[in-house]
């Protein structure tokens, strides 16, 4: 019984994806992903409540740092499989897609969903880096779902940068298991190597902490590897990108957490951090270039979505309880926030035919609540009370100025000062400017998910509530220093 | 496997291995035509195979040498097959004018060959082996082939620089502790193979929708 508590949330999902591949994609089981997404969900709010639990020999394992992972990955997929159906039937209607295509996406995401799950639940780093890599070729067909020259030139790009950056993953990870070895750890177990990271040789080391951050940062969007991340959130349907926006990317800034904590012990802090603030500073300077004469609304999300994995970065560099917290609660309010941007543009896409700034002026005369959402969810963004990202914000700057890294976070405000500005430009041209056109509708079923991630963003910024234990519990695995 | 070799022997045979392992990675910069690169490519995949069996033999550990058939059977078999008849079907024989010509190509790589033993210092310190000394020549054929990957235009060829790396990453592993556990060894595998059919259907998407899969021509996505 303990053990199925572990495996559900893998299983639960690669379920449903068997049951799309079997019965397709009709108006009936268009609502089986979200049932299964409420299903990971409930799953994971168990596993947050159960504490360490083991599965399959030891192949999986759950903890506060995983569970909390698991809640991101089942609140996202809630919101991105709620919109899914009528984002598909308008797909349909318009003719650009069909039904061996439909059954597919619901197949794929479903599997992605699940390879997601399987990356935090691994309890080695040879699993996290197979599942982490499956979700790469299972998305691969979702960004070239349209099958455009656009498309597919994203697709290619995405798999061959992703493929390369996790090529270098696994050189770390073989580089760490070489120096386990010689340290008497010959299994790549996180515990294992966390228990006797002391042992392990720093040389070798701090050539595998290298190709790690670089590695997986590469899937994070974290730069300088972030080149495929606009092209293919911006290729990809609106709920795919949402999913992989909100929390892909997060998945793999995981897999960061979880190296840092055996780097750390291995070369003691320094290091790390070093090379933390580094992408994080790239990464918030690379978003802030491009987000200046941004003409696309669906780039500019991608381009903020490179910020706030810069932000966490930083946050992870930092490295104190307060920041880890913070870190953590970025990830959620992230998470919520980007689908719902991304979720609210794949209906400005559907109605408009086309993803320029220039095409979507005076939105709020045109479709006052879709224009509401993507207001909102652009101002919880842009880190604004009540929503949470505000409080993860200030937790992070708080805590860097205390850590003695004031210079760091004084560049990333000024970074994010000018993303504010670019952002507060583009958007108050693509809601307010312009003369009305026709009205656009919003299915009832979209307004569902928008209305509930905004809610439950801004709920996070007020109270913690009994997340706040989680979060703590959580910090601390992903080795909060005091 | 009841092979009885001398020391002197097994050196002999890993630096022979490691040798064509090198040549046949450098030879990926010197020809242009795609079907010479995959026979390349697939001729590589033999040198790691014999790699993996010579460490095998030395250490008499069966399991090895079994893993080295299989990763033989992937990377001399399966996915050369698989891009020969991409490159059937696509019938593009040359690769275009690539960025950098191949003299320069060859003295790229003598830099990188050198960057590569400078690199791998710290590893081969921890344990100064026959094995581990051999790991310079993997890195420089990782470093050959995200050279050959960012600077070539087909289709085909940055698959092969990928594949490149992959191998070298794969001989690194068996040079420093024969290999990473079989589970992760396993889904390594099928991530890689079915990372390179993506590709391929990719590239068939991609003469679709170009013409070809000369990848100058994806410049749809700017900012």
């Amino acid at each position: 019984m303990d053990s199925l508590l572990v495996v559900a949330p893998v299983a639960v999902p690669a379920a449903a994806a068997g049951l799309y591949a079997v019965l397709g994609w009709n108006r009936i089981t268009a609502w089986l992903g979200v049932l299964a997404a409420a299903g990971l969900l409930t799953c994971a709010v168990a596993l947050a409540t159960a504490g360490r639990r083991e599965a399959l020999a030891g192949l999986l394992h759950s903890d506060a740092l995983s569970a909390f992972m698991l809640i991101v990955i089942g609140a996202v997929a809630l919101l991105a499989m709620l919109a899914s159906p009528a984002y598909l039937a308008a797909e349909l209607a318009a003719g650009h897609t069909g039904a061996r295509a439909m059954r597919r996406y619901g197949v794929l995401t479903q599997s992605f969903i699940a390879a997601m799950a399987l990356a935090v639940l691994a309890s080695s780093l040879g699993l996290l880096w197979v599942a982490i890599e499956a979700t790469t070729i299972l998305t691969a067909f979702l960004v070239g779902h349209r099958r455009t020259r656009q498309a597919t030139e994203a697709a290619w790009k995405y798999v061959v940068i992703c493929s390369v950056g996790i090529a270098l993953a696994l050189l770390g990870i073989v580089m760490v298991h070489y120096a386990g070895t010689h340290a008497g750890v010959a299994s790549l177990n996180w515990a294992a190597l966390a228990e006797h990271a002391g042992r392990l040789d720093a040389g070798v080391m701090r050539i595998a902490v290298m190709l790690l951050v670089l590695g997986f940062g590469t899937k994070a969007g974290l730069a300088p590897m972030h080149a495929w991340l606009p092209d293919a959130h911006s290729q990809a349907p609106a709920p795919v990108s949402a999913l992989m926006s909100g929390v892909l990317l997060s998945v793999a800034f995981y897999a960061i957490l979880r190296v840092k904590v055996i780097a750390d012990v291995a070369l003691g802090t320094a290091f790390t951090r070093t090379l933390l603030i580094i992408v994080a500073l790239a990464s918030l300077a690379v978003a802030a270039l491009l987000l200046l004469a941004q003409r696309d609304y669906k780039r500019l999300l991608a381009y903020s979505s490179i910020e706030h994995m810069g932000l966490l970065a930083l946050g992870a560099a930092i490295g104190n309880t307060l920041a880890l917290v913070a870190v953590l609660l970025h990830i959620l309010g992230h998470g919520l926030g980007k689908s719902v941007l991304f979720l609210s543009a794949g209906q400005l896409h559907q109605a408009l035919g086309s993803s320029r700034i220039r095409a979507a002026s005076g939105l709020m005369a045109r479709a006052p609540l879709l224009a509401g959402a993507f207001a909102l969810g652009l101002l919880a963004l842009l880190g604004l009370p009540p929503f949470s990202l505000f409080a993860s914000e200030v937790g992070i700057a708080r805590a860097g100025f205390a850590a003695g890294l004031g210079w760091a976070i004084t560049a990333a405000l000024v970074l994010m000062l000018i993303i504010v500005a670019a952002i507060g430009r583009h958007s108050r041209r693509m809601l307010l400017g312009g003369e009305p056109g026709e009205a656009i509708a919003l299915p009832r079923s979209v307004a569902v998910p928008l209305v509930a991630g905004l809610a439950a963003c801004a709920v996070l910024g007020i109270t913690l509530g009994p997340l706040h234990s989680l979060l703590q519990a959580a910090a601390t695995i992903a080795g909060a220093t005091p | 496997m009841g092979v009885n070799m001398t020391d002197a022997m097994y050196v002999q045979l890993l630096d022979l291995a490691c040798g064509a392992f090198l040549l046949t990675g450098v030879l990926v910069l010197w020809r242009r035509e795609l079907s010479a690169i995959v026979w390349l490519f697939a001729l590589q995949g033999v040198a790691l195979t014999a790699l993996i069996v010579v460490l095998g033999s030395w250490q008499a550990d069966l399991e090895l040498i079994l893993v080295g058939a299989g990763v033989g059977a992937l990377r001399a078999g399966l996915l050369p097959y698989l891009m020969r008849r991409a490159l059937v079907a696509g019938g593009e024989g040359r690769e275009t004018q690539p960025l950098v010509n191949v003299a320069t190509s060859l003295v790229v790589a003598a830099v990188l060959a050198m960057l590569a033993y400078a690199l791998s210092q710290p590893l081969v310190r921890l344990s100064p082996t026959p094995a581990t000394q051999a790991v310079p020549v993997a890195l420089t054929v990782l470093l050959i082939g995200f050279f050959v990957l960012v600077t070539r235009r087909r289709a085909l060829s940055q698959l092969v620089g990928f594949l490149l790396m992959d191998n070298a990453i794969t001989a690194t592993a068996f040079l420093t502790t024969s290999g990473v556990p079989l589970v992760v060894e396993l889904g390594i595998s099928l991530d890689l193979l079915l990372a390179v059919l993506v590709l391929q259907v990719l590239t068939t998407r991609m003469r679709a929708a170009f013409g070809g899969t000369d990848l100058d021509e994806l410049r749809e996505l700017h900012d």
